[in-house]
């Protein structure tokens, strides 16, 4: 190749690498938000607290509902006031309101998005997709825990009150057989619902 | 480096006076292509001029109904956008300007590439046409230039034209950065180190940098956007795990070198000008050629300045904070060595160096609104007010559109051969002023009083400088008239141009041959001292 085309041909693969870069974004905003709580991610795993404290905390459950979703979802407590490092049960109420059996599935966040890396979720109705049949009603448990490191941390030490937030949409292959998205085949592209227990969970 | 540059000078040879078809379609020339540029970007600049002033009309008063519905106007705002942006400002500065000058001024005989050359343009014909499809099909896409998810995942297909249209915009700058950056590393003149170059040059090297390393982020982000819209995927959508903020990200990652992207050539045509009509050498060259460079660099770490009101941490918007702030420091310099250029010249105020003091104080305003947006706590209130309208705006329409006009005025005669009229030439450039300054000074009294930019209509207490803008603008489409007729009366002069017309202020390669040059120029390389 002359000189010339070797240096464009350098500068393609930039080119490439730069494209590359672009989809290698997507897991890698997700891990990054996974490992740092961005966003109001909470801490998701198995891991029990450790120690205690004296300090409580008030957790604020939230509910929301994707208009394409015809379920009603709340939560049966608005809040709860528990011990930092305690573990924590709490329940949100769901039921089908249409004729049919629907897959829904919930996505979360906590705010202030500060507070992501200290919420610990052990157990959640949100880690896998939920089917509910014709008029079902269900109760949906979640279990949590916060970091009593909460307090050392100079952003969050002033937090006395958390809003555990929920959004629940039908699932990709709910939405796909409404016709509400593109019918172009099997759903692709992203590897599932991010942030779930055991890859293969999901519904996504 | 460079004597070796001859074997691929002339890949092309057919002769001086190939046919119409022949010279301008399949066009590897240079010259030839950087003037289909030129005119390619004048007719777009048309169009999204009369877009703009269509909106400024529905502006003009409360209560206006010349725009029917707000997915009308929304797609009004989308095409004046992009037009301005991809098929209006980058064609005329990398593609028209860039293309004719980067290979007279380091003494090259044309690019390194000819044919991929031609390929970015004819990229754009249709680029155009996509982009026109998208106005005009369906509903419209109108999910602004920034085509934020979910709204651009919501409109129907006209959204995919316009998103196939900006890939196709893309693979033509991404060629024609390429092509530059082998030109300038490749294909100097001996003699001419990079130390030597004009700072054009060096403004059209960084440009060709941001666009390879920015575009191709761009292009990940849309096709990602596609598939989202079109294949099921969710990489955007949150009911498949994906994040609608992961989209801002990418977008302003590629959208924030992208501003600069349309200003740093103009920063190289200003240089020169200035430094010709002030017939000193420019003012601390090295600290301008690498103030550019920072500026290209730091222009790459500062993209949330977009998203403070995203919900990103204190922290991270104090990072964006400062780091957005570090650029002005960069950019002050050059005003300052614009500045000291001038300082003690024996300055000629003709028509190029009229637009180039016009551009350094707009570009200034412009600037330092700038300044003002890049405080998070201040950008709460601002964001998405007319204020940011107002900071693009002195930094485009006024700031790149000023330099566009210098350049014009300052090469017109290189490149034609033609004299342009040097009275209705200040005529144009004073029109404008006061068109451009009527319409959008008072967009920053309509924003700081919490006026939300793109809606069609507005509560009765902004109606009075919005009657302001709206009359600025008819003044403003007045003076692309004028500059039509400037077009006319430069292309039907008879005045004979010597070869360095503006005498010894100008010093750069092209000044040494013929107005216009010949078709093939430095076939025998001129030698740099
Ligand atoms: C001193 C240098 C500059 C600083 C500190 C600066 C800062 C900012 C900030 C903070 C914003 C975001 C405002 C908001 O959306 O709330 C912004 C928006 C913008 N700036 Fe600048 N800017 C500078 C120079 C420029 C230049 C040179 C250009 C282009 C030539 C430019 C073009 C834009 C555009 C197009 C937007 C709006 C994008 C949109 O939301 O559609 N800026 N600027
Ligand atoms: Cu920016």
């Amino acid at each position: 190749m002359t000189r010339n085309g070797l240096f464009g041909a350098g500068l393609g693969v930039v080119v490439a690498g730069m494209v590359g870069l672009a989809f290698a974004s997507v897991p890698l905003y997700r891990m990054f938000c996974a490992a740092t709580g961005y966003n109001g991610t909470p801490q998701i795993g198995p891991q029990a607290p450790t120690a205690e404290s004296t300090h409580s905390i008030t957790i604020a459950m939230n509910a929301d509902t994707s208009p394409q979703l015809p379920w009603a979802f709340a939560p049966e407590a608005s809040h709860v006031t528990m011990k930092l490092g305690e573990e924590q049960l709490a329940f949100y109420d769901g039921k089908n309101l249409s004729d049919h059996t629907i897959t829904g599935h919930a996505l979360y966040n906590v705010t202030p998005d500060v507070v992501g890396r200290y919420f610990h979720k052990t157990e959640c109705f949100c880690f896998t997709s939920q089917t509910l049949g014709a008029g079902e009603k269900v109760q949906f448990p979640v279990t949590f825990w916060v970091d009593p490191a909460i307090l050392d941390d100079p952003d969050t030490k002033n937090i006395h009150t958390i809003t555990l937030s929920y959004t629940f949409f039908p699932s990709l292959e709910e939405a796909a057989k409404v016709g509400a998205l593109a019918k172009a085949g099997p759903h692709t592209g992203n590897t599932g619902i991010p942030r779930v227990l055991e890859p293969g969970a999901t519904g996504g | 480096m460079s004597a070796t540059t001859h074997d691929h000078a002339h890949d092309d040879h057919h002769g001086h006076a190939p046919g119409f078809v022949h010279r301008w379609l399949f066009s590897t020339n240079h010259k030839d292509i950087g003037t289909l540029y030129l005119i390619f970007a004048i007719c777009a600049g048309i169009v999204g001029g009369i877009l703009s002033i269509i909106m400024r009309a529905q502006l003009a008063a409360p209560g206006n109904h010349l725009i029917t519905t707000g997915q009308s106007w929304n797609t009004l705002v989308t095409a004046h956008g992009l037009i301005m942006i991809f098929f209006t400002v980058m064609p005329a500065m990398i593609g028209g300007f860039g293309n004719w000058f980067v290979p007279l001024m380091i003494g090259a005989p044309d690019m390194a590439f000819p044919r991929l050359n031609n390929i970015s343009f004819w990229l754009l014909v249709p680029a155009f046409m996509l982009v026109m499809a998208g106005l005009l099909t369906g509903d419209g896409a109108g999910s602004g230039w920034t085509l934020y998810t979910p709204l651009s995942a919501q409109q129907d297909i006209s959204m995919d034209y316009t998103l196939f249209a900006l890939h196709l915009a893309g693979i033509s700058s991404l060629l024609g950065a390429i092509n530059f950056i082998t030109t300038i590393f490749n294909m100097r003149t001996p003699g001419m180190t990079l130390h030597k170059m004009p700072l054009f040059v060096w403004s059209m090297l960084v440009t060709a940098f941001l666009l390879l390393l920015a575009i191709p982020v761009l292009a990940g982000a849309i096709t990602m956007l596609i598939t989202d819209r079109n294949f099921g995927t969710s990489f955007f959508d949150p009911k498949g795990g994906g994040d609608p903020l992961l989209f801002q990200h990418l977008f302003w990652f590629f959208g924030h070198p992208e501003v600069y992207i349309m200003i740093l050539p103009g920063f190289g045509m200003i240089s020169h000008i200035i430094s010709t009509f002030s017939k000193k050498p420019v003012f601390g060259y090295l600290g301008m050629a690498y103030a550019m460079v920072a500026i290209g660099v730091v222009g790459f770490v500062v993209w949330a300045h977009h998203m403070f009101v995203s919900g990103i941490s204190v922290d991270t918007r104090a990072y964006f904070m400062a780091a957005t702030m570090i650029i002005a420091v960069p950019t002050g310099i050059k005003i300052f060595s614009w500045i000291a250029t001038m300082w003690g010249g024996s300055i000629d105020m003709n028509v190029p160096m009229l637009w180039a003091v016009g551009f350094i104080f707009l570009f200034t305003v412009g600037g330092v609104t700038g300044v003002v947006l890049s405080n998070a706590g201040i950008d709460q209130i601002l964001h998405n007010s007319y204020y940011v309208v107002a900071h693009f705006h002195y930094v485009l329409s006024l700031g790149a559109v000023f330099s566009i006009f210098a350049g014009f005025y300052y090469w017109i005669g290189k490149m034609s051969g033609h004299q342009y009229p040097e009275t209705l030439g200040k005529i144009h450039f004073w029109v404008t002023f006061i068109g451009v300054n009527l319409t959008f000074f008072p967009m920053h009294f309509l924003g700081l009083n919490g006026m939300p930019r793109r809606y069609p209509d507005y509560p009765n207490a902004f109606a009075g400088w919005n009657g302001v803008a709206s009359f600025g603008s008819y003044i403003g489409g007045l003076s692309v008239l004028i500059f039509l007729v400037v077009l006319f009366k430069t292309f039907t002069s008879k005045v004979k141009l010597a070869d360095n017309y503006w005498g010894e202020g100008a010093t750069t390669l092209e000044w040494t041959v013929s107005s216009p040059p010949p078709f093939h120029t430095f076939e025998e390389l001129p030698r740099v001292r």
